[in-house]
Formats: structure tokens, C-alpha cells, sequence
């Protein structure tokens, strides 16, 4: 299948940068959504650079208020959505969310509230012309409450939850809902981090991310070793679990 | 942070490694020295900064602009060479310069002012870079080109990083017929038939170099292989997709020895059994060898290795490259990869460049302490009387003296370096 108008939402995180750079190609047009003009300009000028064409628009996307307007205004910059790529987020410091319930209910704004509402609208939008493809970032996080970063990973947890329950709707109406669980990934949200084995590249999650556009509908972890590590971990019976240091 | 350059010697304390994403934001704020450093394939320590902070550039890796029709790439400075020509070649277009490996950054092409197997005909990546924007410690960005701020561009191009921060750089490309080159590969039997080659060639073969047995010794000292090639006519603008095999840890120290290299050696020029040979190879395959290998340098194991690579010029060049042959014959030190090859005549495009008329000989040696150390001051010493030059890229030992007398325009040089900024490298050098 030929992605040829694609709507990405937080347009300058790295995965999102990379994933538009492999589809980028000349007849390809992008609409880029995110905070920040400059970092905007440079990843646009970075895909028109490579041949493809590409409209921007400055948005805080946990304005969830704002989201009706912002896909009418991408879809009349592409005409039709092909495909719409949802990879804005945010870390946020696991302890300071602990002490403050106002830190805790942001993170869930921005990394389940938000992209579940544009999820949500573009499903609604595609769902009549039977066809369209929706990629979320998810994340490994969300599938266990682990004590180091159980409030991203509820709000994660939750994404996939939604996004599960869409794709079911969506079922065999030419819709795909694509679910990405990343593991460990190299990008300036991680940037604090020691970096070990387990860690991935922007680049190579992007190829993945393609793959599983071409595949269509379902969850997909990346890079796929993830899928067995969260296998084991998942069936971990919550008295080892609790206890784990993870 | 222990960081290590790509000879995995010296291995260095930092006190902070900084990734930088975008190029419009000011440098970090930081006590102690900076120094930018992209994917670190210099070999000694002009990529490390001990005690200070690196400012890690490979985040830069957006195009600014493609022009497929004059042949202009602007792009950010932590781009790598392998991604321009994935890129450009398919639009018929090709770097002018590329060193033996594409996996190195525009920033650290320009720092190092690479040079390739056509530098008789094409100078170095300096000669081809038209502009970049450069960001200084105290702020101020400066767009410089050889004729605007031209001062500040000759000492950025081969400038080690020392300058400040390379944003954005703006490339001219190069036609290429195909992303396939004919390669000629003939057997070499010393070096004044390598000479004779290198002469009989430089006309009519755009890209040139020898690969050279450094175990033989007296009447067979210079023999090898010699390999030159142009842009293959035909064959298209695409490359079979290559595969990538990859060394996935540190070897046992004694793994390349006197035998195994000697070994090495003899199987190597047994492509050359027929006396002359020709092929058709896709660009990767003849330009960048040992990027089908990842992690090669792990091969040398934890002591790592140390390469030495100089120029020396051309009149009395064949007495020099004996000398120094022999001295390695007679030291035990088996050196891996040896390449020969006569630069070109034009005028060098940095302050600090290293590539400059005359021959030019790089060696490799495992890492082994005290001895191999003593080898390259031998060597060091044949390259000063000479009146030749020291790479920095490759060189972590060389003394104040030698980099003296192999960059006799480094005060001029000195005075555009950014307060800021400093490395490993330059503090040895310049005490």
C-alpha cells in the first residue's frame, strides 16, 4: 500500500521524524502538527528536501478542544488522509507525579487523553470513506503498573486499551488502527538515561513502524524481541512482580 | 563518561556527553571544554575532550535543501556521508570526496578535511564545501565561506572542531554515470613500480590508491596491490542491497599477530594472482571495504590500536617510504592495513589540512605498549626530516614537535580557535 497523504501529530519527536523520513518521496504529502515553529521548520525542510511536499501548523496538542479544527485544517491541506500518524508524548518524572496528582492528571492529558481524541476524530472521519490507516505510540510501558513509571505507564496503558477496543470497531471496515509499543528507545525524551543492550534507535523503530503499516491492523512491539520480554513479564504472577525492582 | 575513539586507544573520563538535536538552539551552558563530535571514527583522541564535554552532534542529521538539478545538498552538520549518497546517487550525483569509510559525519569531514583515493584529481571534502554556518561559545552565528569570513572557514576546514560548532554545511556534489565503479587491480612487485603505476595512472583513472604488504621487506619492500577505477559507465544508478556482517566483541588481544597478518596478507594478494584484474564494483564495495564490517576495529581487541598515517613530498619520497618500511620490518610490529597513495598537486584547503603534494602512507598497528609506541616515534622522526606531515585524525601520541613541524601555519590557526573549545588531541599538542 502507497501512503501518499499522511497527517502527523507531534511531528518533531524522533520516532515521528524518522518514520516521515522513510516515507517521504516525491508525490508524498505531509501535514505536520507540533508545538515548536523552528524544530517544525527544520523537519519540514528536511522532507521537502528529500522530494516530498509538506504544510505545518503550531498546535498544543493537549488542547483537546482544538483537535476538530486541526484535522479539518489537514485534511484541507491533503485532501484526503491516507494515513495519520499520532507520536506526540511526554516523560515525565515518575517521583514529582507521586507528590503532585496536578503533574499525574497532565501526563495523562498529553499521553492518553490527547491522542485518544485524535484517535478518535480521525476514526470518525475515515470510518465513512472506508478507508485510512491510524498509528499510535504506545509504549511497553503500558502494559504492567511497574513501580518506576506506573503513571506514564497507565496513561500508555490505557492508549492501548483504546486503541484495541477502536480497532475492534473498525473491524472489516477498511480502517486500520495500529498499536506501537516501543521498548527502549534512544531519543531526546530518554536523554537522562544509561543506555544498554536492550536500547533502539529512532531509525530502526521507523522501519518497523513502516512495516506494520504495510501489514495493517494490530499491536506490534518494536523491535519485535520486545514481544517476548513483555510476554514474560506480563505473566509474572504479582506476587514476584510487586517485588521486582523494575 | 569513559568514551573511546574508533582505534579504541585512548579510552577517556568525560564529565559529559551533551546530544544536540537543533541546530537553532544555542550550545549548553557547561564549565570546562567543549568539543563536537559526530560518529568518532577518528581513531586517537581528536574526537575526546578528557575532563570536558562532548558535544554530541549526530542528532543534526536533517537536509536543509537539495538542489537535483545544480547539484547543491545543504544539510546539517551531523548528517553521515553513507546517508547523502544513499540519497543524492540515485539522482546521478556523488560526493567529490569520500574517505575509506562512509560512516562519518559532514561535521567530521569538514573538521578533518578528508581526503579520498581521487585526490589527485578532486583535493579533499574542503575543496567542495561552498558555506556553513558556524556557532561560536559566545553565541554568535557566522556563515562563512571561502570568501566571506574566509579566515574563520580556511581554519574550520581541518580545524579538528576547535572553531566551534558546525550547524549546517553546503556541499557540492559531483556527476556520477552510475553508483558502479570498473576497478583495475594490478600486483605491485615494490615500490618503484608502485611509482610507475601511480604516474601512468593519475591521468586517465580518477580514483587510485595501493594497498601495500608491510611484513616484506629489502627488494620486496613497497609490493602489494594497486587498485585504480573511474565511475563505471554503465550499471545504473542503484546498488545491490549489501549485507552487513558485524564483529560483536572485543577479539582476544593476540588475534592479529605477525602470522595471521602475514597470513592475511598472502591471501589478500592472491587477488592479484593474475597480474591484472578487472571488475565492476558497486561503490560501497570499492570505496568503503570494511563498512560491510561493523565494529571492525574490535578485531584489535580491549588494547585497541593505533594507525599512523603521513604525507611526505614527492622528491625524495621513495628514500623516505623505505626507511620507514624498514623500520617496521625491523621492529616486530606488524602493521594490518597499509595504503599508499601520490596526492595530488593542489593547494591545500584548511589551515590544519593534512593532505599536501607529496606521497602519502598509512599503517596500523595493534596496540602493545612501549614498543609500538617507540615504532611510531621512529617513524614520526623519518616523517620530520622529510619535511612531511602527521594526520591528527589517526594519531594519538604524536609530540608538540611533530605537530609543530607538520602544520607550520597552526599559530595563524590558533588565533581563530573558540575559547570554549578544546580536545584531547590539542592539549597534547600544544601545551
Amino acid at each position: 500500500m502507497r501512503f501518499e497523504r499522511i497527517v502527523i501529530f507531534g511531528a518533531t519527536s524522533a520516532i515521528a521524524q524518522a518514520t516521515a523520513r522513510r516515507l517521504a518521496a516525491p508525490g508524498v504529502r505531509f501535514h505536520l502538527v507540533a508545538r515548536d515553529a523552528q524544530k517544525l521548520d527544520a523537519v519540514r525542510g528536511d522532507l521537502v528536501a528529500r522530494g516530498a511536499a509538506a504544510t505545518t501548523a503550531l498546535a498544543d496538542l493537549d488542547d483537546v478542544d482544538r483537535h476538530r479544527a486541526l484535522l479539518d485544517e489537514a485534511e484541507r491541506a491533503l485532501g484526503s488522509i491516507d494515513a495519520a500518524l499520532i507520536a506526540h508524548g511526554t516523560l515525565g518524572v515518575q517521583a514529582a507525579c507521586e507528590a503532585d496528582f496536578a503533574l499525574t492528571q497532565r501526563e495523562w492529558r498529553t499521553n492518553f487523553v490527547s491522542p485518544a481524541s485524535l484517535a478518535a476524530h480521525l476514526a470518525n472521519r475515515m470510518e465513512p470513506a472506508r478507508r485510512g490507516t491510524i498509528v499510535a505510540i504506545s509504549s511497553v510501558a503500558g502494559d504492567r503498573g511497574r513501580r518506576s513509571n506506573y503513571v506514564y505507564g497507565t496513561a500508555k496503558g490505557a492508549l492501548s486499551i483504546f486503541l484495541e477496543g477502536l480497532r475492534a470497531r473498525l473491524h472489516g471496515t477498511g480502517v486500520a488502527v495500529i498499536t506501537v509499543k516501543p521498548g527502549f528507545v534512544d531519543t531526546p525524551m530518554t536523554a537522562g538515561f544509561r543506555k544498554g543492550p536492550l536500547w533502539s534507535s529512532p531509525a530502526r523503530i521507523a522501519a518497523g513502524i513502516e512495516r506494520a503499516m504495510q501489514r495493517g491492523p494490530g499491536e506490534v512491539y518494536l523491535p519485535r524481541f520486545w514481544w517476548a520480554i513483555m510476554f514474560v513479564i506480563r505473566h509474572l504472577p504479582e506476587a514476584i512482580f510487586v517485588r521486582l525492582k523494575i | 563518561m569513559i568514551v573511546r575513539s574508533w582505534g579504541n586507544y585512548p579510552r577517556v573520563e568525560h564529565a559529559a556527553v551533551v546530544p544536540l538535536n537543533w541546530r537553532h538552539l544555542p550550545l549548553p551552558r557547561l564549565a570546562g571544554p567543549l568539543l563536537p563530535v559526530g560518529l568518532a571514527r577518528s581513531y586517537g583522541d581528536s574526537c575526546l575532550n578528557e575532563g570536558g564535554t562532548l558535544l554530541a552532534a549526530r542528532g543534526l542529521d536533517r537536509l536543509v535543501s537539495f538542489d537535483r538539478e545544480g547539484g547543491r545538498l545543504r544539510c546539517e552538520a551531523g548528517v553521515s556521508l553513507a546517508e547523502i549518497l544513499e540519497l543524492v546517487v540515485p539522482h546521478g550525483w556523488f560526493l567529490p570526496v569520500v574517505p575509506g569509510t562512509a560512516f562519518v559525519t559532514v561535521g567530521g569531514a569538514i573538521a578533518n578535511d578528508v581526503h579520498g583515493k581521487n585526490h589527485h584529481v578532486a583535493g579533499t571534502f574542503g575543496h567542495h564545501v561552498r558555506r556553513f554556518e558556524l556557532l561560536r561559545s559566545g553565541g554568535e552565528r557566522i556563515e562563512c565561506s571561502p570568501d566571506s569570513n574566509g579566515g574563520l572557514f580556511r581554519a574550520t576546514v581541518g580545524g579538528l572542531g576547535l572553531t566551534g560548532l558546525v550547524t549546517w554545511a553546503e556541499l557540492e556534489l559531483a556527476r556520477a554515470p552510475s553508483a558502479w565503479f570498473d576497478v583495475e587491480t594490478i600486483r605491485v612487485e615494490g615500490l618503484d613500480h608502485f611509482f610507475a603505476l601511480s604516474e601512468e595512472s593519475a591521468a586517465a583513472h580518477e580514483y587510485t590508491v595501493a594497498w601495500i604488504d608491510a611484513l616484506a621487506g629489502g627488494e620486496h619492500a613497497g609490493r602489494g596491490l594497486f587498485m585504480r577505477a573511474n565511475f563505471a559507465a554503465a550499471g545504473g544508478p542503484h546498488v545491490p542491497p549489501g549485507r552487513r556482517l558485524s564483529v560483536p566483541f572485543d577479539f582476544p588481544a593476540l588475534a592479529l599477530n605477525r602470522g595471521s597478518i602475514g597470513a592475511f596478507n598472502a591471501l589478500y594478494r592472491s587477488r592479484g594472482s593474475r597480474r591484472w584484474r578487472a571488475t565492476r564494483e558497486p561503490y560501497p564495495r570499492y570505496l568503503f571495504p570494511l563498512d560491510g564490517i561493523a565494529g571492525w576495529n574490535r578485531m584489535y581487541g580491549k588494547r585497541g590500536f593505533v594507525q599512523h598515517q603521513s604525507v611526505v613530498p614527492r622528491a625524495e619520497a621513495q628514500r623516505h617510504l623505505r626507511a620507514m618500511l624498514e623500520a617496521i620490518a625491523r621492529s616486530g610490529e606488524a602493521s594490518f592495513l597499509t595504503v599508499l597513495k601520490v596526492f595530488g598537486d593542489r593547494e591545500p584547503a584548511g589551515l590544519l589540512s593534512f593532505a599536501r603534494p607529496g606521497v602519502t602512507l598509512a599503517l596500523d598497528f595493534p596496540m602493545r605498549g612501549g614498543s609500538t609506541l617507540s615504532l611510531l616515534d621512529r617513524l614520526d622522526a623519518i616523517v620530520r626530516e622529510a619535511g612531511g606531515a602527521v594526520y591528527p585524525a589517526k594519531d594519538a601520541r604524536m609530540s608538540p614537535e611533530t605537530f609543530r613541524a607538520s602544520f607550520p601555519r597552526r599559530d595563524e590557526f590558533a588565533r581563530h580557535i573558540d575559547p570554549a573549545f578544546s580536545s584531547s588531541f590539542w592539549r597534547r599538542v600544544s601545551p
